[in-house]
């Protein structure tokens, strides 16, 4: 050490490099050396967590580009009518009925979409945009080609199948959804639709999308504004409690936040039924006749009722932990300093449980708007949200790109209110149990 | 927060109103789970209480409902493809989930927030969104309809729960722990298993028990994505509340409330636990 102090130096000689660069214990420069062993680290830490980003990107991630992907795809026209729509790409329709060309590549396409059985899924697509369609898709089968005489015209033989096939219409209804690539999914979900003349609103009975998504915007609203007040009260108690109660009182927040989602659900189908328990107290004190039994159930008060208690304990929690880090003796200090109770509250205390209402309430919608399984069971026709719709157009109506279009739009809902509540409170921060 | 002897009159009433609402909100959370329970022992096929049943009278109560659940093929079918789904799902989640997690902790990881939103987002997106993507996408590669999908399907949604616990049990984990294993000459296999595993196993469990119960409970992604030899206990809860609720339904939904008791009382001691190995005192 005594030596080290008197040449001024630390590390000894053998340490150094002849120009002067500290060594590492295998010779090799030190620099390199450590930054060799940064490099190995970050190595193994991205091939500990490579299996996992496998798994989810191709378990979770790709499905969801899949359903972005769907929701523009419309390759059905251009793969099953190929001939067609080239020859349609020459067409005017305001000139009238195609020419006689048309009908010669239509009637190809159609000979070998007939063949393969195919015909009648472009219809059912094409039906989306214009009804009728999947009928004319589907008179028009093999058999009825068949008897075509190919030397003839093959326009007055088509309309002599269907008159539809004199029409302008069917033609431009083609022609618009050629494209590989379209809106029109999109312009659906916006009650909006592709027409051959442009983009136009659709047809007043027809404009449900818009009025679905307010509702679900506006249903998921009234949900987290009566969690905010049902549940600010309670995480008062609980983070100005005793730890003891504290943590028995948390059980009843905990207990039902573990319970399955369709028991709750399931309890509140039997609470609210018309013959049910808390109909049944009502008529018992003589609020309620007998007769006049409450409908709280299959319409939007149930949907209210149910989310709500489904939902509190995610308001609950952020705010007791939040409320949790605001000191008790600034409440006290501004009462010495001669504040009423209620001046106290709301100049002090409430200011600084912000952050917790904003992460609650920005949890609870997120959650709320994209809920699916409560709505259908205790919604009825007019408590669904937009998600039932989209479940609705998977499985019956069998109309996946507007499903996926809808789906796309939800998504991107929630990624923006996402990316608020992460500015507000940090994804990190999300905090279990 | 205790009322102060020289509190006001009013200052006393609004003390106790406060406590009366706040005790009529908690009421609120728990009444829906608790009054299942007895309305499950109905000897009746009803869903209120009977005169009877008020009257405390022994035969209106009976365990019919549950005989009806252990004897149906049906929901016996159902349970046992919960069993075999969840822990499936749940041992593919833990065991990717928590190597993840420790390359994730290291500090060392490239692109940490890009990665980490990846493998958070199937928490983050709705179910129904997910649900329709593995449809359509699970579809084109004939995964749909078969156990092995709903597997995979499953275990991604478990994911984010596995990576949040495990990573911030690994906050509190002593990295010169690590290093003094390697210094005494045990391989990094050895050091995993015999050092840092032990140390951070309460995160995994319960990382694993939110993994197992997001499988358990999960029914939109299933109600797409499985066919129906993979009907599941909240499938058939779903679809017997959608079209003819049974009341056997009610004696499903108190033994799952048995098993949420039975989850929230481990996890409250794996927390305690965790606490404890990691030198802090239990809040």
């Amino acid at each position: 050490m005594a030596e080290a102090t008197a040449n001024g130096d630390i590390a000894p000689d053998e340490h150094r490099s002849a120009s002067g660069q500290l060594l590492a214990a295998d010779g090799t420069p030190l620099k390199k050396s450590i930054r060799r062993s940064e490099a190995r680290a970050r190595l193994r830490a991205f091939l500990l967590v490579a299996p996992l980003l496998i798994f989810v990107l191709l378990s979770f991630i790709a499905p969801i580009a899949d359903m972005l992907f769907r929701s523009v795809e419309n390759e059905i026209v251009a793969d099953t009518l190929p001939r067609t729509v080239e020859a349609l790409d020459a067409w005017d329709p305001q000139t009238g009925p195609p020419p006689e060309p048309v009908y010669r590549a239509f009637y190809d396409d159609m000979l070998e979409a007939t063949e393969l059985k195919i015909h009648t899924r472009l219809g059912s697509r094409l039906n989306y945009e214009e009804s009728g369609m999947s009928s004319l898709f589907r008179k028009t089968n093999e058999r009825r080609l068949e008897r075509f005489d190919l030397d003839q015209p093959l326009q007055p033989q088509f309309v002599d199948l269907d008159k539809d096939w004199g029409e302008v219409e069917p033609w431009a209804v083609i022609k618009t959804f050629a494209p590989r690539y379209t809106w029109g999914y999109f312009l659906q979900a916006a009650d909006m639709r592709l027409t051959p003349g442009g983009v136009e609103m659709a047809p007043e009975f027809e404009q449900i999308y818009l009025k679905l998504f307010w509702r679900t915007i506006l249903l998921s609203c009234t949900i987290t504004l009566s969690c905010l007040l049902l549940g600010y009260p309670v995480a008062w108690l609980l983070s100005n409690l005793p730890a003891r109660s504290a943590n028995l009182l948390m059980i009843l927040v905990l207990l039902p936040f573990w319970t399955s989602l369709l028991v709750r659900t399931s309890a509140w189908k039997v609470l609210l039924q018309e013959q049910g328990v808390i109909n049944d107290i009502l008529v018992y004190i003589g609020i309620v006749s007998d007769a006049g039994r409450l409908v709280m159930i299959n319409n939007q008060t149930g949907t209210i009722i149910a989310m709500t208690h489904i939902l509190l304990p995610f308001m609950v929690l952020p705010l007791y932990s939040v409320m949790k880090t605001i000191p008790p003796s600034y409440l006290r200090a501004a009462k010495s300093l001669g504040a009423t109770d209620w001046t106290a509250f709301w100049r002090v205390y409430f200011p600084q449980s912000v952050p917790g209402i904003g992460a609650g309430a920005i949890l609870v919608f997120i959650l709320a708007i994209g809920y699916y399984i409560t709505p259908e069971l205790v919604g009825g026709t007019d408590g669904t949200f937009i998600s039932n719709r989209i479940a609705f157009h998977i499985s019956t109506s069998l109309n996946w790109g507007l499903a996926a279009a809808l789906g796309s739009l939800l998504l991107i809902l929630v990624l923006g209110l996402y990316w608020l509540y992460d500015r507000i409170v940090g994804i990190d921060n999300v905090k279990l149990g | 927060m205790a009322l102060q002897p020289y509190a006001s009159t009013g200052q006393r009433i609004w003390y106790y109103t406060f406590r009366v609402l706040c005790g009529l909100i908690l009421f609120f959370l728990i009444f829906p789970i608790i009054i299942i329970i007895p309305l499950s022992f109905n000897a009746l096929p009803y869903f209120t209480f009977t005169p009877g049943m008020l009257a405390l009278e022994a035969d209106a109560y009976s365990l019919e409902h549950y005989r009806d659940f252990f004897y149906n093929d049906a929901w016996q079918q159902a349970l046992w493809n919960s069993l075999s789904i969840a822990p499936a799902a749940t041992l593919l989640s833990v065991s990717l989930g928590t190597l993840a997690a420790i390359g994730l902790s290291s500090g060392k990881m490239p692109f940490r927030g890009v990665v980490m939103a990846i493998l958070i987002s199937p928490m983050i997106v709705p179910l129904i969104i997910s649900a329709a993507g593995m449809y359509f996408f699970y579809s084109r590669i004939g995964l749909q309809g078969t156990w092995f999908g709903v597997v995979l399907a499953h275990a991604a949604l478990g994911v984010p729960f596995v990576i949040i616990t495990v990573t911030a049990t690994l906050v509190g984990f002593d990295r010169s722990l690590t290093r003094a294993a390697a210094n005494m000459g045990a391989g990094p296999v050895r050091t995993f298993f015999k050092v840092q595993m032990p140390l951070i196993l309460p995160g995994v469990i319960s990382g694993g028990l939110f993994a197992f119960i997001t499988s358990f409970d999960e029914v939109v992604v299933i109600l797409f994505l499985g066919s129906a030899g993979e009907q599941t206990l909240p499938w058939r809860m779903f679809t017997g509340l959608r079209e003819q609720i049974s009341p056997s339904i009610l004696a499903v939904a108190t033994l799952l409330v048995s098993v949420s008791v039975i989850l929230l009382v481990t996890l409250e001691i794996l927390r305690r636990r965790s606490e404890r190995l990691r030198g802090m005192s239990p809040g």
